[in-house]
């Protein structure tokens, strides 16, 4: 790892300030991808302004139908908090599943999205919940956030303050995890909403992504049968030593079929 | 850029002057020559550098020692108290959870995490927990059968 300067803000304007003045700079969350990128040299900061000492960034709140979620929450605060189990237990149960218990001790909810991993889980959650993602700036709906491979709608020095998921009325997320990183080869959040049914697929293309065939398919009727004709197409899935891009479009329907009917137990 | 750290590691409040870029686990390891907590992968998978910090289980080697500033470490040394082996770490020794040894201080650490959340673990429960952590001798059934021990004899 290359040296870079550190530093530990203790409130959101500070914060702002520094990582706005720093041209080469990162904002530190969990470390959890940062550390190891930057141990291998494909990161080279030349700062890092860690984001732990920034109270604003902390907290689970329901209200109003829904419930928002700090970006400084670590997958372990997610996924035992009561609130959030009880507004939505498919995203608590999902936060159980990203790692491995050490890294859901550090690794949080902004730290995943800012990072966008193609295979990461919580993506699928906020597309797949039509969530809006709360920035020092603005708030961006989680159908603009995601742009590509690790790329986001965030600008530089925009700090993501925290996210907002509506209450649907039933969802769950269900993958089909690589068995040494636990990331999704193919994971899929299926949500039944007041907006209609969505479908998210995060692991299988370059970046999360709604597959709509299944929603049309489900709009009908919010059952596994219901996607026994629907399919999504192979062309521009990712394909790799893991799986072949049929492979994942095969597996987009089966987690579709499994999650579909776990949001109906 | 040099910082100063300050932070409690075992119950000794240690202060050292390091480079930012310096991880948790060359802080315990090169600084402080607590050479019980391991370097295995390096990339966060294998949990050889498991240890506590405030309490909750986290990997050495993803953390860097200027985000432990004021945080309280416990490692592998800190387990035992006046000569006598921790429970968990003497059911290790009992039923054989090891090998080669290398993975088992990051075992033994990861397990207290199990046990914090899971007082009573059944073995599912057990192999499921220990997904961070492995262990290239593949001696996982005695190490499950030595977490679940370990577990017990912490219940009482």
């Amino acid at each position: 790892m290359y040296d870079f300067a550190y530093h530990k803000p203790t409130n959101l304007a500070d914060a702002a300030k520094l990582i706005g003045a720093k041209k080469d700079g990162r904002l530190l969350a969990g470390g959890q991808t940062l550390l190891p990128t930057m141990k291998q040299r494909l990161a080279q900061p030349s700062d890092l302004v860690d984001l732990a000492g920034v109270a604003e960034l902390r907290g689970i709140k329901a209200e109003g139908g829904g419930v928002t979620v700090g970006a400084m929450t670590t997958h372990y605060a997610a996924h035992t908090s009561p609130e959030l189990r009880k507004a939505i237990k498919a995203l608590a149960k999902l936060a159980g599943g990203i790692g491995d218990p050490a890294v859901r001790n550090r690794g949080t909810l902004g730290g995943s999205i800012a990072n966008a991993d193609p295979a990461a889980d919580y993506p699928a959650a906020l597309v797949g919940l039509g969530a809006t993602v709360n920035t020092n700036q603005r708030k961006i709906a989680a159908d603009d956030f995601f742009k590509g491979l690790f790329e986001t709608a965030l600008k530089p020095g925009e700090i993501v303050l925290s996210v907002s998921f509506p209450a649907p009325k039933r969802a769950a997320y269900r993958k089909f995890a690589n068995p040494a990183s636990r990331y999704a080869i193919v994971g899929v959040f299926v949500a039944e909403t007041a907006n209609g049914v969505r479908v998210a697929v995060t692991g299988a293309g370059p970046k999360v992504f709604r597959a709509t065939a299944l929603e049309q398919a489900l709009a009908k009727k919010f059952a596994p049968e219901s996607l026994a004709g629907a399919s999504v197409p192979a062309a521009g899935l990712n394909s790799d030593l893991h799986a072949s891009a049929e492979y994942r479009a095969h597996l987009i329907g089966v987690m579709a079929k499994r999650a579909v009917a776990a949001a109906l137990k | 850029m040099t910082i100063t750290v300050n932070l409690t590691v075992n119950g000794q409040k240690v202060t050292r002057q390091v480079e930012a870029r310096t991880l948790l686990v060359q802080l315990l390891r090169e600084h402080l020559d607590l050479t019980g907590t391991h370097v295995g992968c390096d990339t966060s998978q294998c949990g050889a550098c498991v240890v506590q910090v405030d309490g909750v289980s986290a990997k050495a080697c993803t953390l860097l020692a200027a985000q432990c500033e004021g945080a309280n470490v416990l490692t592998i040394e800190g387990l035992a108290k006046d000569g006598k082996l921790h429970p968990m770490q003497e059911a290790f020794r009992e039923h054989h959870g090891l090998q080669c040894g290398f993975c088992t201080p990051g075992m033994v650490m990861s397990a207290l995490d199990i046990v914090r959340r899971h007082p009573s673990p059944d073995e599912a429960t057990i192999r499921k927990e220990l997904e961070g952590n492995l262990c290239r001798c593949t001696g996982y059934h005695n190490i499950v059968k030595a977490v679940a021990a370990g577990a017990k004899a912490m219940r009482g």
